[in-house]
Parts: C-alpha cells; sequence; structure tokens
C-alpha cells in the first residue's frame, strides 16, 4: 500500500504557507546549477515552472508534444483569472476566494492547498501584467474585472475572450527569455513515454520524437509533470485534439497513486452535439452568463416552436427559479445537472432536445446591441460560424460538455507525489478544486503552482538529493522503461487488426458518457466497468496502427494515447462507484436531496440537489496500481480533516 | 454531400511529394473542414492505406497549429478565421477541393501537409518577452496602461502564431508575425526599457531564418485569422530603424553594488 501523507505544515491557516516556506530547505545559489529538473509540458503550470526554476539557477530542461510551448491546451481558455485582488472594492478578501473556492468544491478539497492558492492569487496578476499581458482595462488605465459563475464579487481578470492565450504568450516568453540565456533547453515534439523510476524515487523520462521516432532517455533529479488534464477520455469534450492523459497514466503505472479520478467537471455552456462525425465541442465562455439568460419553454409541447414565438409567461427561467441567489451564475456542476434535469423532463430545444437557450435579448434590450457586441463579439460570431444562427436575433442553443478534470495525480502539500521526486502541477494533479472547479480558477491554479508554489517547495526534496550521484541512463531502470517503450510501440504497429484506433476512441466516449457521465448509479457504473474491461482486451486484438515507427506517424501517436484512455476510463468508473455519495461534479443518483429531507424543507437545497456523505467520505481516494491492467487497484485514502472551515450544506439559493 | 479531393502528400522533406485524388464519403454540410478530413482518414484507414498527416489542435481557432493551403488560400475561403473554423457548408456537393501545405523555406516539411513551424519560436527566443522575474513585479495597478493602448497592444496580440502570413506572401516574408510580436510588447509601458533592442534582435533572427523581404502587397493581412493590421509592419519598422540609429546600447559606468 501506499502512503498518502498530505504533509499540510501545523499552525494557522493563513500562516501555513509562510511558514512552510521559512522550514523548507534552501540550496544554495551556487549548488543550484547542479541540479537538473526534468519538466514535462508547457501550459501554463510548466512554462511557469521552467521559468522560474531556470531563474533560481536550476538547470531545466522542458519536454512537450507540441511542435511549440505555445500551443498547450492553455491557450484555449477564454473567460479568465480569479484573483482576490478586491480592486472592484465589492467585498473580496483572501478569505472569500479561499471559501468560495472551498465550497465551489463541495467541500472535498484540501484546506491548506486552497487557502496557499487564493494567497499567491494576487501575485499572479501583478507578474502576468509586469510581462506585458494586455489585460482588459478602464479607462482610467487600472484593470477591469467580470463576474463568474459561484461568487458574488467580480473578480475574474480578463483579455478579451483569450485569456489563456495571452497569460500562455506571458509565461511563454518568460519560457524563451530563459531558453535564450542557457537556463532552460527546450524539446519540442517530444513525447514523454515512460517514467525512470530509480530506487524508489523519480529520476528520468523516456521520450519520442514526433518527427524521427528516435526514443531517447533523460535523467534528472527530480521530474515535474504539469501535463494537463484528461477529459478526452469522454472523446467528445472541449478539450484540444491532442489533450492526453499518457504522461499521467505512464506515471500512475510506476506508482504514483491517481486522486479522485472521477471528479469531472462538465460545463453547462457548450454548442451541443450535432452529428456522429463530430471531433470536438465548443465552449461558450461562462462569461456569458453574466448577461445571458437560460431557458427552456415551461410546457413540452413549446419545444418545436421558434424561440420568439414563446410568451414571456410559458417560459421557465429555471436558474433564476432554482437558485435565486446565484441565479444563471450558479456553479458550473449545478447549472449543467440543471440542464440535463430540463431537458430529460422532455423540455430541451433543438433538433435533438438536448439543449436549453441562452437568451441576449434582455441585455440587448437593456444595453443595446453595441455594448454586447463589445463585450461577447468574438463568441458570438463562434457561435454563428459553427451553427450558422445569429445570436443577436435568437437565443444561443446549448447544452453540458466535458471540460476540465478536478482528478489527477495524487500530491502533497508540496506537490509531490507518493513517489519521492515526482512533482505534479497544473490539471494533471489532484489538488485544489475538490469535486468542483470554479470558472477562471484553473488558470490561478496552473500559475500558482508554476511559478509560486512549485519553485518555493522543491528544494524541500532536492536538498536530500546529491546531484552527484543522480543515476546516469545506463542504469537499468531506463533500460527497462526504454524497452517498455519500444514493447508498446511494436505491438500496436505488429497488430494488424481491422479496426482504427479512433474507432475505439469513439466508442469508449460513449461508454464514459453514458456510464460515468452527468448522473451515474451502481448498476450502470458495474455495466461499464465490464464493458470497459473488454473494450480493452478487443484493443489489443483488433486494433490496427498503419505506418512505421521511425517516422512521423499520427496514427501510432493517437493508438497509445487512446490504451491508456481506455485504461484510465476503466479506473474512473470504479473511483465513481467506491464513492456512495454525491459530491460536486460526481452525482450518484442514489444520493440526492428529496422533498422531505430538512435541508430542502428548509429552503437550503432543492430535490435532486447532491448530497454528500461526510461521515463516509471525506476523504481523498489515491488508486494504486495493481501490476497489471485486468487487476483491481488498491484504494488509498487520505482524510479529509477541515480546521478552518465546518464542511456545511452547499447552499446557492 | 460529396468532394473530391486533390490533397499533397509527401512521405518526407527528403522524398518528393506529389497530389494525389480522393473521392469523400458521404458528408454533412456543418462538418468542420478537418472533420471531413477525419472521415476521409478514416475510410483510408479502414482500406489500409495510411491516413493524410495534418496538424491541428484546439480546433477553435486559438492555438494556431491547423494550417493548410486550402484552393490556394492558407486558412480556406473566409476571412478572419482558421482551417478548423472553416465549414463544409462553403463547399458545394461535387466541389474539387485542392489541399496542401503551407510552403516556405523557413517552415521544411514534415510529412504531407505538416510543415515545421519553428522558426517562429526561435524569432521569439531572440528577444519577445520582458525582462522580469518572478516575484520581482509591482502591484499590477500601480502602471496604468491608457485604454487605447491596452486596445491596441490586444490587437497585436492576439496572433495565434500560425504561419498563414508568411504562407500567403509571394516572398515567405515574417514580417506580419513579428511586427505583431513586436507591437504588443512596445505599445504597453512595461515594455519600453527593452523596446528598440527587442525589434533589432527578433528582426535580425527574422532574417537569418530566411524569411523574405516585404513588399506590403497586403497578402498577409488578408489572410490573418485574427485580422492583424499592416499598420503594426510600419510601427515594426520604425522601432526598427530607431534601434539602428541608436547602435548597442552603452553601458553606464560606474555604480554596481560593491
Ligand atoms: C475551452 C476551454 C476554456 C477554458 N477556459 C478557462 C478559463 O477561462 N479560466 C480558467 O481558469 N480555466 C479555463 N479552462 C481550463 C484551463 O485552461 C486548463 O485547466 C489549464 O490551462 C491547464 O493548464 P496546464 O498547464 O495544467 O496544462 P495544459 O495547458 O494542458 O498543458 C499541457 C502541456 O503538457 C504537454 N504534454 C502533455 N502530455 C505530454 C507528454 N506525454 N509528453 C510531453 N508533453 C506532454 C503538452 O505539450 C502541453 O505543453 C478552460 C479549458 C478549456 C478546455
Ligand atoms: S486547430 Fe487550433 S487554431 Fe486551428
Amino acid at each position: 500500500m501506499a502512503t498518502l501523507n498530505s504533509n499540510i505544515p501545523s499552525g494557522p491557516l493563513a500562516e501555513k504557507w509562510e511558514h512552510h516556506k521559512f522550514y523548507t530547505k534552501l540550496i544554495n545559489p551556487a549548488n543550484k546549477r547542479k541540479y537538473k529538473i526534468i519538466v514535462v509540458g508547457a501550459g501554463l503550470a510548466g512554462a511557469s515552472a521552467s521559468a522560474t526554476l531556470a531563474e533560481l539557477g536550476y538547470e531545466v530542461h522542458n519536454f512537450v508534444f507540441h511542435d511549440s510551448p505555445r500551443r498547450a491546451h492553455s491557450v484555449a481558455a477564454q473567460g479568465g483569472i480569479n484573483a482576490a485582488k478586491n480592486y472592484q472594492n465589492d467585498g473580496d478578501s483572501v478569505h472569500r476566494l479561499f471559501y468560495d473556492t472551498i465550497k465551489g468544491g463541495d467541500f472535498r478539497a484540501r484546506e491548506a492547498n486552497v487557502h496557499r492558492l487564493a494567497e499567491v492569487s494576487v501575485n499572479i496578476i501583478d507578474q502576468c501584467a509586469a510581462q506585458g499581458v494586455p489585460f482588459a482595462r478602464e479607462y482610467g488605465g487600472l484593470l477591469d474585472n467580470r463576474s463568474f459563475g459561484g461568487a458574488q464579487v467580480s473578480r475574474t481578470f480578463y483579455a478579451r475572450g483569450q485569456t489563456g492565450q495571452q497569460l500562455l504568450l506571458g509565461a511563454y516568453s518568460a519560457l524563451n527569455r530563459n531558453i535564450a540565456n542557457g537556463g532552460v533547453k527546450s524539446y519540442t515534439h517530444a513525447e514523454m513515454l515512460d517514467l525512470v523510476v530509480v530506487d524508489g524515487h523519480a529520476k528520468g523520462i523516456i521520450v519520442r520524437n514526433l518527427q524521427t521516432g528516435e526514443i531517447t532517455r533523460h535523467n534528472g533529479d527530480a521530474v515535474v509533470l504539469a501535463t494537463g488534464g484528461y477529459g478526452n477520455v469522454y472523446n467528445l469534450s472541449t478539450y484540444a485534439r491532442g489533450a492526453n492523459v499518457t504522461a499521467s497514466w505512464r506515471a500512475y503505472k510506476r506508482g504514483a497513486c491517481f486522486g479522485n479520478p472521477c471528479y469531472t467537471q462538465i460545463h453547462p455552456t457548450c454548442i451541443p452535439v450535432s452529428g456522429d462525425y463530430q471531433s470536438k465541442l465548443t465552449l461558450m465562455s461562462e462569461s456569458l452568463r453574466n448577461d445571458g439568460r437560460v431557458w427552456v419553454p415551461k410546457r413540452k409541447e413549446d419545444c418545436k416552436k421558434a424561440p420568439q414565438d414563446i410568451a414571456e409567461g410559458d417560459r421557465d427561467y429555471y436558474l433564476e427559479r432554482m437558485y435565486s441567489a446565484f441565479g444563471n451564475l450558479a456553479p458550473r456542476d449545478i447549472a449543467s445537472r440543471a440542464a440535463k434535469t430540463v431537458c430529460d423532463e422532455g423540455r430541451g430545444v433543438g433538433e435533438t432536445g438536448l439543449g436549453v437557450y441562452l437568451d441576449f435579448s434582455a441585455a440587448i434590450q437593456r444595453l443595446g446591441e453595441g455594448k454586447v457586441r463589445e463585450r461577447y463579439g468574438n463568441l458570438f460570431a463562434m457561435y454563428q460560424e459553427i451553427t450558422n444562427e445569429n445570436a443577436y436575433q435568437t437565443p444561443m442553443r446549448i447544452y453540458p460538455a466535458v471540460h476540465y478534470t478536478m482528478g489527477g495525480l495524487w500530491v502533497d502539500y508540496n506537490l509531490m507525489s507518493n513517489v519521492p521526486g515526482l512533482f505534479v502541477l497544473g490539471e494533471a494533479n489532484f489538488s485544489d478544486h475538490g469535486a468542483n472547479r470554479l470558472g477562471a480558477s484553473a488558470l490561478m491554479q496552473g500559475l500558482s503552482d508554476g511559478y509560486f508554489v512549485l519553485p518555493a517547495t522543491i528544494s524541500g526534496y532536492l536538498a536530500g538529493q546529491n546531484p552527484g550521484k543522480r543515476p546516469t541512463t545506463d542504469n537499468g531502470s531506463f533500460k527497462e522503461a526504454e524497452e517498455n517503450v519500444q514493447t508498446m510501440t511494436k505491438r500496436l504497429l505488429g497488430n494488424k487488426g481491422k479496426r482504427t484506433p479512433d474507432s475505439f476512441h469513439k466508442e469508449l466516449g460513449k461508454l464514459m458518457w453514458e456510464h460515468c457521465g452527468m448522473a451515474r448509479n451502481e448498476a450502470s457504473l458495474q455495466k461499464g466497468i465490464k464493458a470497459i474491461g473488454a473494450l480493452r482486451e478487443a484493443y489489443w486484438k483488433e486494433v490496427n496502427v498503419l505506418g512505421e515507427s521511425n517516422d512521423w506517424n499520427q496514427s501510432l501517436e493517437r493508438a497509445g494515447r487512446i490504451a491508456d484512455f481506455i485504461e484510465l476510463g476503466e479506473l474512473m468508473c470504479r473511483d465513481a462507484l467506491m464513492r456512495e455519495e454525491s459530491c460536486g461534479g460526481h452525482f450518484r443518483e442514489e444520493y440526492q436531496y428529496t422533498p422531505d429531507d430538512p435541508e430542502t424543507k428548509q429552503g437550503l437545497v432543492n430535490p435532486g440537489d447532491v448530497k454528500r456523505r461526510d461521515d463516509q467520505f471525506a476523504f481523498v481516494a489515491g488508486w494504486e496500481y495493481a501490476g497489471a491492467p485486468d487487476k483491481a487497484p488498491i484504494l488509498n485514502k487520505e482524510p479529509l480533516v477541515y480546521e478552518e472551515v465546518k464542511m456545511s450544506t452547499r447552499s446557492y439559493k | 454531400m460529396k468532394v473530391t479531393l486533390k490533397v499533397w502528400r509527401q512521405k518526407n522533406r527528403n522524398t518528393p511529394g506529389s497530389f494525389k485524388t480522393y473521392e469523400s464519403p458521404e458528408l454533412n454540410e456543418n462538418m468542420s473542414f478537418l472533420e471531413m478530413l477525419d472521415v476521409v482518414n478514416e475510410a483510408l484507414a479502414n482500406r489500409g492505406e495510411e491516413p493524410i498527416a495534418f496538424d491541428h489542435d484546439c480546433r477553435e481557432g486559438i492555438c494556431g497549429t491547423c494550417s493548410l493551403v486550402i484552393d490556394g488560400k492558407p486558412h480556406g475561403p473566409h476571412k478572419g478565421i482558421a482551417t478548423c473554423q472553416t465549414y463544409m457548408r462553403s463547399f458545394k456537393d461535387g466541389d474539387e477541393i485542392v489541399v496542401e501545405p503551407f510552403r516556405a523555406k523557413a517552415f521544411p516539411l514534415i510529412k504531407d501537409l505538416v510543415c515545421d513551424r519553428k522558426a517562429f519560436d526561435r524569432i521569439q527566443h531572440a528577444g519577445g518577452f520582458i525582462t522580469v522575474r518572478t516575484g520581482a513585479a509591482p502591484d499590477a495597478n500601480s502602471i496604468p496602461v491608457p485604454k487605447e493602448n491596452a486596445d491596441l497592444a490586444m490587437d497585436a496580440a492576439q496572433c495565434i502564431g500560425c504561419g498563414a502570413c508568411v504562407a500567403a506572401c509571394k516572398n515567405a516574408s515574417a514580417m506580419l508575425f513579428v511586427s505583431a510580436k513586436i507591437s504588443h510588447l512596445g505599445l504597453m509601458p512595461q515594455g519600453q526599457p527593452e523596446r528598440y533592442k527587442r525589434a533589432k534582435a527578433m528582426v535580425d533572427q527574422m532574417d537569418a531564418e530566411g524569411f523574405g523581404a516585404c513588399t506590403v502587397t497586403g497578402s498577409c493581412e488578408a489572410v490573418c485569422p485574427k485580422e492583424i493590421s499592416l499598420d503594426f509592419i510600419a510601427r515594426m519598422n520604425r522601432d526598427y530603424g530607431v534601434a539602428l540609429l541608436k547602435g548597442d546600447p552603452k553601458a553606464i559606468k560606474g555604480g554596481g553594488a560593491g
């Protein structure tokens, strides 16, 4: 069994981070350059970490499978980044951001991590502004803010509809400066395919050059994974097509525990699925819910009518009705589930009946079309490109889609996994969002981890390592790991089955959506586990991967990633099955509030809202690989201890 | 609907390539252009033929990974969008569509429709940053930026680094790209200390990479998915000119920490 020690420092919550930084061992400047750190990934988390570690003097080697660090999936974030600056004087504070995030995560995140995140948030904005990130500004030249779901203050900073690209370009520029001055060596089109563990410590990686197919070994004193989320296990999602779980999954197979894999975020405002050929779902930024009102017809019979022909009194603005305090800005998990509920009642709109309206007519009346265009013009244009509809004239149609994964590799307070020397940052770790992430908090966490947290904590581990004794790449563990990669490549290319890798990905996606999607239950999860296990076996019998290993081969790249997704899908179902409660994005139909529950009667929740079981499930699940894909994984638990906040009923009414 | 594709196939840089013709399976006009290629590729793979290699990732016009010259136009028939945002409803049943990679000396071909755009990264290594260490930043609101400047900087910063500007230019010039980068940072107060040095370093690297000269025909602006304006090229030329006039920055004597 693995040991999951959170290593949360002692002392009052608000002082833990300062104390911890003080007591963490440092490495003197002259010695830092002797340490070599491998960073995989250059999204917000990986780029910011690489640049900052290099500035501190470490020798950093950065790897990305993309052709350029600038293309990491972080680039696609639209809406914004939170920070407790309280520039709007609307009552925000570090404590409020902390509390909103803990509550938003349905009391399933680690208190100490979240408090640190809120503390550091203010430094992030300073750092990014100094790098020249062109944040939106008011006429006086100061920074502008907007509001996002799950908060009653305006603390979200943004750069038109492309906050992610602008923050990433900032981190990328810092990375570039350190590449230019020799602090970072950058490897692009370089995919990590295995983690090398020597004497129980992470000491290297095996990498495939996607252009030439060459497999190489890389050693280091520590390995940092900042490789993003795994939502593409559902095939259809708002993620970039290339986003995958391979780095995390291979680390899992080398002993790193996977934390809360079933916690997935389904985002309420995405363009509905239109056909079987579809390759991705497009997010319509949550910021739209600032001015758009969500509704469906009150009566089923009206669903096929044009929205203009449905009288005001015949519309059900269900979020405003059900969650009056937050209304259209209810958190994502709640808004998504409500959309599913009204569609399941037969009141969904559009051809498939899986859609709800997001209506701007009131905003256009109030503000004028010009102002709405100024705020959301690019999103309206995107909507029109995809659907051929003009949302200034007719309401948008939206439906929930897979968007983010709160689960990820388990890490302690130092962001180190249970494999010493393996650190995990950004969306790839499980740490800060509990069972549901609030909008504009992923960018914040990625940059917090990379700019501020890891650079302060990694020295605590490195101080115990002797860089003079770093295992070389002729070490047996490197050889074994390389052979492992070669064997898998050969097996995929040599298989000569009849089905394409993508056809399996589609099938897996459907299974996941059906059995481990927005609503889960015991019987269906059990079916899912069986079906995915069978799919895994079929994969290795029937998959056909064309092309060669020593060449640019996108089929081969995808085939390896899909093999990992299939195994992950099974683990997600197992986690969801084990967690006999509902919390945040994890909704088990067996555990929901009924009209008779006291909380419902008191008006805190609606019937059908998620019901936690703190007495039994206030823990992080850290799943440990049992040595073979068909062996049941081992469950380890990290109890969640709340010192400051009381776990309470999560109410947005 | 169905279309006929004339696609550039090339195994690698060292093997000559040629056009191959493929009939698409039945398509839906709501498919994106890349989804159409997915469907064609699945059909190819099911016949045992190697799928067409093409670059893509976000499929929503922001990562700059997709490329393709479609019927002679980088990013296809429409203005202000990338290939991944092009939908089959822009074509007619029975159309023949010619699909080629971005071609430029500085973008060597990798395979079929995929080319190597790392030259863009190297230009940014040369100077595409503001020197600020992590943790050394003042409060963000201590540096007000006039909204007009911030907006203009943002207009430049929207560049997604796809390289369509280079592919569209008869000289394969990268001026629109480089000028967008230089203008974004040069328009912000934070970017002033290194403004001219940056312009010079990036332009020199651009030349070293083998990109051609600009003759202001505007074909780059016409295909840019973010509609970056040619005006930024004028800005860049001014900054580069000033950099040449100033010469290498002189070190200030004395005053070092003891
Ligand atoms: C459409 C969309 C909009 C969003 N909008 C917002 C928003 O407005 N606000 C917000 O806070 N969050 C938003 N998010 C979430 C947020 O963007 C992500 O959670 C975050 O950017 C992830 O950053 P990251 O650095 O952890 O990983 P990523 O940006 O995904 O980077 C992963 C990196 O790892 C590399 N990599 C992965 N695997 C390997 C491997 N095996 N070998 C080598 N390299 C590898 C990749 O090349 C890449 O560089 C949005 C997400 C989506 C999908
Ligand atoms: S795939 Fe990202 S811009 Fe087209």
